[in-house]
């Protein structure tokens, strides 16, 4: 059965548009209409393709017009933000997200057009502590639920996501909890922190971090709109990378504050607009936090790249000051130079023999 | 030139030493020299090529974690080698039963705790990785204090240990793990010096369901010896709930020897692995769901332990020989 109409939101950010022209560009999909509070810029609008823009806000009753106009049959919902930076502020952020969310699962409700919801969420909403096991499955309970932030955002979000479900059952619901985000070309919490001229770690922790690829996350969205895969789904790379391993690899000096100074050197990194720590990040950079990838693998007979290659992607391209070749180099003089010594030392004692 | 302490910079995965020279010869750039050597490198240089390797390794982060962060590669050649003239030289761990520990395969290890630090939990380790044929690495399941502490949580998990919870332990014994864990805890290892060789309650079975649910042995292991390294004498509980930790030990050198007072005691060690359980024809997983097995089973490793434990105190001549 061909999805027909694909409403895709949050389409002016970057993985809402790429998304968006993913699907403009399938033959097998109808019509896709993007829609989002501020048009796309003029660079993403090309990429877009056949894809409709619909400036609406998904916290306006106007967004049930233009599901039942155009019948959709499945609604992409990627409008849940990370960063009150993108957002204007963490009241707007909050905004767009619950009610958003809660405003485009109302409309949905009235569409019996639609039999499918895909809803991009985030493995942050199982927290980050130290009384986790090492890897989150999909039916385990966070032992700390988060209190603030993009995360409690997305356990509202995936709330309200339950409840369209209940309340819709002939709809096909996946729900995609994704990992960290890395790639060349996104912008995320993690592809600022990492490119920060020294990047600063907690002292005395080294958490693990697990990362999916943009164009993987892509990928498993895409795949999700187009096939039917009804469930809950951790998305990710396999294996993990500790923070100092990655800091290492992308050739970065990082620097440990003390956990009391923590907060403050949040404060002046977000002042500075460098990179947006909010305490969940903090707690992330002190425990880090896996999900279990499998069921997804085994579900939709594929998987994103293994976290260690999708963060290769990364830093090959925003690598720091020193890199492995040095490294090498380093290591490659100083056997060249025990080498020489001991043909010198053999030939001295050759020498001694003759005379 | 005086003979240094060597720290061996090869895995130690059981695979032979030549192949795997071989194998990392294959793999390392081929030198440039201006003329090909003549003699064959000493002892020494090899030592310094395999260290130079290593901080290479370190310093570019090429090397593998598992999704537990297992760092194999720096628990091998940083975080145990201190360990050993402690195994050796100090304690003189002396190991019994190593045969009913299988080779491959998971299996679940279950020991008694004393001696106020877990000093005993990484002899353990070291009988297992150094001592048993196969050269395994042992998995310990740790409380959730150590996983919230800084320094100590992530050379904690990059040693290869994990939160004690079933999640864990039955991922891990279902990859073919070897795990270890001390039901006994914090009551174990702050048991007060006059109840030094008297198991604690073995909290509430939670490792014989993680041993029923994945149908791994269970093998009950004895340690002596971890009891006298700290003689707790006393406990200074008020400061202790101060600082948020279980106990706060008093022996009779610490504190008040300070630093010197921490030494550990140089007990004489056995640690003796007893015949495996096997939990695979007990039912599975929905034997795991039957709290009077657990239970049963439960006792029977505890009793196992003890009257072990016992068995060794009579055969060892003195507390220090």
């Amino acid at each position: 059965m061909p999805p027909r109409v694909v409403l895709v939101t949050g389409v002016s950010r970057y993985l809402g548009s790429r998304l968006a022209a993913v699907l403009a560009a399938d033959s097998s999909v109808e019509r896709v209409i993007g829609v989002d509070t501020v048009p796309p810029k003029p660079e993403i609008e090309k990429a877009l393709g056949r894809t409709e823009f619909v400036r609406a806000d998904i916290r306006n009753p106007l967004i049930a017009k233009v599901i039942a106009q155009a019948e959709v049959y499945t609604v992409v919902h990627m409008n849940v933000i990370a960063t009150p930076l993108g957002a204007g502020g963490r009241t707007a952020m909050k905004e767009i997200n619950v009610i958003g969310t809660m405003q485009l699962l109302a409309a949905c409700q009235k569409a019996p057009s639609m039999r499918k919801l895909v809803v991009k969420s985030t493995t942050a909403i199982y927290g980050s502590s130290p009384r986790d096991p090492a890897l989150f499955t999909e039916s385990e309970e966070p032992r700390a639920l988060p209190k603030s932030g993009y995360a409690k955002d997305a356990v509202e979000v995936e709330g309200y996501v339950r409840g369209f479900g209940r309340r819709r059952p002939d709809v096909t619901l996946s729900l995609l909890r994704f990992t960290n985000f890395i790639g060349p070309t996104i912008e995320s919490m993690l592809t600022r922190y990492f490119s920060l001229p020294v990047v600063p770690t907690v002292f005395g922790f080294d958490p693990r971090i697990q990362l999916c690829h943009e164009d993987d996350g892509i990928e498993a969205l895409r795949r999700s709109t187009l096939e039917e895969h009804p469930g809950i789904f951790n998305v990710g790379g396999e294996g993990v990378l500790l923070l100092s391993q990655a800091i290492r690899r992308v050739g970065r000096p990082s620097f440990p504050v003390p956990a009391p100074g923590v907060s403050v050197v949040a404060q002046v990194f977000r002042r500075a607009g460098l990179v947006d720590f909010s305490p969940e990040q903090m707690r992330y950079l002190e425990h880090g936090r896996v999900a279990d990838v499998s069921r997804f693998a085994k579900e939709f007979g594929w998987s994103p790249r293994p976290t260690a290659q999708a963060f290769e992607d990364f830093a090959s391209r925003s690598s720091g000051g020193f890199s492995g070749d040095f490294a090498a180099a380093a290591e490659q003089k100083i056997l060249d130079a025990l080498a020489r010594r001991r043909t010198a030392n053999r030939s001295a004692a050759a020498g001694a023999l003759g005379a | 030139m005086p003979e240094a302490t060597v720290i061996p910079l090869e895995p130690r995965d059981g695979r032979d030493a030549r192949a795997r020279r071989a194998e990392k010869a294959a793999n390392r750039p081929e030198p440039v020299t201006p003329e090909p050597p003549t003699t064959e490198p000493a002892e020494w240089e090899r030592k310094v090529a395999g260290a130079l390797a290593f901080l290479r390794r370190r310093f570019t982060g090429d090397y593998e974690i598992d999704d537990f962060g297992f760092d194999a590669d720096l628990t091998d050649h940083v975080l145990l080698p201190p360990l050993r003239p402690l195994y050796n030289k100090w304690f003189r761990v002396e190991t019994r039963g190593l045969d009913n520990v299988p080779d491959t395969g998971g299996a679940l290890i279950v020991a008694n705790h004393s001696g106020t630090i877990p000093v005993d939990a990484l002899m353990t380790t070291l009988a297992l990785l150094d001592h048993h044929p196969a050269h395994r690495h042992l998995r310990l399941l740790g409380a959730d204090l150590v996983f919230t502490l800084p320094i100590v949580a992530p050379i904690a998990r990059k040693g290869g240990n994990t939160l004690a919870c079933n999640a864990d332990a039955e991922r891990l014994l279902n990859a073919g793990n070897l795990v270890g864990v001390f039901p006994e805890g914090f009551k174990g290892i702050g048991k007060p010096f006059s109840e030094r060789y008297k198991l604690q309650r073995f909290g509430r079975g939670g490792f014989v369901s993680a041993a029923l649910r994945t149908g791994t042995p269970i093998i009950p292991c004895s340690i002596v010896g971890a009891e006298e390294i700290y003689p707790m004498v006393g406990n200074a509980k008020t400061l202790a709930r101060l600082l948020g930790m279980p106990y706060l030990p008093v022996t009779p050198l610490f504190p008040w020897l300070g630093p010197i007072g921490a030494v550990p005691l140089p007990s004489k060690w056995i640690i003796e692995f007893g015949e495996p359980i096997e939990t695979k024809d007990l039912g599975g997983p929905a034997a795991a769901e039957d709290p009077m097995l657990v239970f049963n089973l439960t006792d029977q490793v505890r009793e196992t332990i003890q009257s072990t434990l016992y068995t060794l105190l009579m055969q060892r001549r003195s507390v220090f020989f």
